[in-house]
């Protein structure tokens, strides 16, 4: 809760995501066929989907926490965490349909992770117009901080699990963990990281801004203005 | 001896078969590449400068308030 009064983070996130600019145009990477100089694609989009997944962890913990404590508080920064990163996810589906029509031959080519992750991304929107169709303050902010546990639920085995039991064109498929196509290549690892770091943080920062905004709010309604 | 040539070959193979992927070498050689970085990072810092004024007006909001608050 502290760390939303706090500054240091905003201006990491910028440094990092600088760096990630500077290191990720110019550093090395591996000459790999098909891909060439797209693999650079690698700082900017996937880390969009790291970051919703980091985000929407937070909102779920957060719609925990609104279960157990039953401060409104709790429930604006689940839903304003969730806003952002399904933001990202969004981000991430169309950069990677860029990328896939130029490496895959197609935007979409029905890959299990691209459904799945469509899929995903559609239980949230549900979440999003749940949300907007109760009237009263504490029975949408329970209901859907109960939806919300359950949308994650089933998110991370859509992202996690059922794109690996199959052949899937994303790498780390057919029971192979998640990073072994790039594990191999350190120069990749030296920018790939703090990118995932910086644009988390810029996640972070966007949904702080959002639940400062609706707090404003809030003090203006019960004014009654 | 004969393991070792094989492995020299199969590395020498890998290598050329790595550098006859095709980049964009010339284009870096030509320094072009920091054309690029120059304006994303003119874009970058621009809307970075615009998010910290944004929240620093929002700070300025969330202070007043606060303010009344305690008045009232």
């Amino acid at each position: 809760m502290k760390l939303i009064n706090q500054n240091w983070w905003k201006y990491l996130s910028i440094l990092l995501l600088l760096y990630v600019l500077i290191a990720g145009l110019l550093g090395k990477v591996p000459r790999l066929a098909i891909l060439n100089e797209t693999i650079r694609v690698l700082y900017f989009h996937v880390p969009m989907w790291f970051g919703m997944i980091i985000l929407l962890t937070t909102s779920m913990v957060y719609a925990i926490k609104y279960l157990s404590g039953n401060r409104i508080e709790d429930d604006h920064l689940s839903i304003e965490l969730a806003n952002v990163g399904v933001f990202l996810g969004v981000l991430g589906i169309f950069t990677g349909m860029i990328w896939a029509n130029y490496t895959w031959g197609a935007p979409w080519s029905g890959d299990p992770q691209q459904n799945a992750s469509a899929i995903g991304l559609l239980i949230y929107f549900a979440y999003f117009i749940l949300r907007g169709s109760l009237q009263d303050d504490q029975q949408r902010a329970r209901i859907s901080a109960i939806y919300n546990v359950f949308a994650y639920s089933a998110l991370i085995p859509l992202l996690f699990i059922l794109p690996r039991l199959t052949d899937s064109l994303h790498p780390g498929s057919g029971g192979n963990p998640g990073f072994n196509a790039y594990d191999l290549d350190s120069n990749l690892r030296l920018v790939f990281y703090p990118a995932v770091v910086g644009w988390t943080l810029l996640g972070f920062w966007l949904a702080t801004i959002r639940y400062r905004t609706r707090r404003i709010e809030e003090a203006l309604e019960e004014d009654g203005i | 001896m004969k393991a070792i040539m094989t492995v020299l070959l199969a590395l020498l193979s890998n290598f050329a078969v790595a550098q006859s992927v095709e980049m964009a070498d010339q284009f870096r050689a030509d320094g072009k590449i920091y054309v690029v970085i120059a304006v994303i990072g003119t874009l970058l810092i621009g809307f970075f400068v615009y998010l910290i004024i944004m929240d620093k007006k929002l700070g300025k909001l969330e202070k007043r308030l606060n303010e009344k608050e305690h008045k009232s």
